[in-house]
């Protein structure tokens, strides 16, 4: 199973229907299964999040990205490059707060969602919360610990989906030997 | 033979790969009459010479195998106790291969956990503030090369002295585990990484 760096187009966008179809079976059976949005939103989360423990390898693998010297950095490293890399998108950093540990990543477009649209009996779903797990995740291994959710989302009738992430904390107990 | 082994450590010091290239090249065999001019004695389960250097075969090297049979910690391939077995005339002349013994997965253990404590050490002792732990060792026989990711995974690799591109191996092997072992969701993370023919 070799990788190209340069994949077509094409081929780009057939994988991103048959994910977007995939993600969408997922949450539909979630649904089914829970019967409760909260759970649904909860399981999303966890998902993600072993998706994202594991998904930073493979970025920093790929990406060659050194470690960030401070929350800004990270900001723009998660938009510019992983975003990109995974999803196709690049999102915007914007509504920093006074101190800098919180921001917004303001999406225009989210592959996840495509064509999909929130029943009313559905209105507290989240739907891309994986996307949040995701983050957490990723971040968790690399010392970071930070809050991750949507603030605005399109499924619920906003313009653009905004994903609000704050730093909690740096995590010194789990730093690898020589980093400070 | 450049590449000697691969080992892999998790961020907590525990062990979870290793796969080794390299032929044995201190082996000696020979045959022998009654009675055994070398010292033999029990160290970890192995028989070692002790005292009775000569021709290929030194002290500390192991009993690999007896006429050809490998022999199993210090039991024959048959069951039987090796110091027994050499006491008793009968059983000569036979012939007795001695060599470098091979480490088992448990005593691999133990050096590649000594070396996640002094790669910590080796940050801590550095004299410039902010330096990594140690990215290489070099002796006469071999290099030992570290990468440490960001994730505090460490990726060791034991090579010929000569050999270059080594930095590029290791970030080739990163990519390779982060391929083959975290896309495999039925492996955990920090675990050892079982692999057929390992």
């Amino acid at each position: 199973m070799s990788r190209q760096s340069n994949r077509t187009t094409d081929s780009k966008k057939m994988n991103a229907e048959l994910f977007t179809l995939t993600y969408g079976a997922l949450v539909t059976q979630l649904c089914k299964d829970y019967e409760n949005d909260e759970e649904v939103n909860k399981q999303l989360d966890k998902m993600g999040y072993n998706i994202g423990v594991r998904l930073i390898e493979d970025f920093l693998a790929r990406s060659s990205v050194g470690r960030c010297q401070d929350f800004r950095e990270t900001a723009d490293v998660i938009a510019k490059v992983a975003f990109k890399m995974y999803l196709g998108i690049t999102p915007s950093v914007t509504n920093w707060s006074p101190a800098g540990d919180e921001f917004s990543l303001i999406l225009e477009s989210n592959p996840l969602v495509d064509f999909v649209e929130l029943p009313d009996n559905h209105s507290s779903l989240v739907y891309s919360n994986l996307l949040c797990g995701v983050l957490r995740g990723a971040l968790e291994m690399v010392q970071m610990a930070v809050e991750v959710k949507f603030s605005q989302d399109t499924l619920r009738g906003d313009n653009v989906t905004e994903i609000r992430m704050k730093f909690i904390k740096r995590m010194e107990e789990n730093l690898p030997a020589g980093d400070e | 033979m450049a590449i000697f082994s691969v080992y892999a450590v998790n961020k907590s010091g525990g062990f979870i790969y290793q796969y080794d290239n390299y032929v044995h090249r201190a082996e000696a065999e020979k045959t022998f009459r009654y009675p055994l001019d070398c010292v033999l004695k029990i160290h970890d389960e192995k028989v070692v010479v002790s005292f009775g250097q000569r021709d290929g075969i030194r002290v500390g090297n192991a009993l690999l195998s007896i006429n050809g049979l490998d022999v199993n910690g210090k039991f024959t391939a048959d069951g039987k106790e090796i110091i027994e077995y050499l006491k008793d005339s009968t059983n000569y002349p036979l012939s007795i291969l001695f060599g470098r013994a091979r480490l088992s997965s448990n005593e691999k253990l133990m050096p590649a956990s000594m070396f996640h404590s002094l790669f910590a050490i080796g940050s801590q002792l550095s004299p410039e503030v902010g330096s990594t732990g140690i990215e290489m060792l070099e002796t006469d026989m071999f290099k030992r090369h570290c990468f440490q990711t960001l994730t505090g995974i460490k990726l060791i690799v034991l090579t010929d002295p000569r050999q270059s591109g080594i930095d590029e191996l290791l970030r080739k092997i990163y990519e390779i585990y982060s391929d083959f072992a975290l896309k495999n969701p039925f492996y955990s993370l920090a675990m050892p990484i079982r692999s057929p023919g390992c």
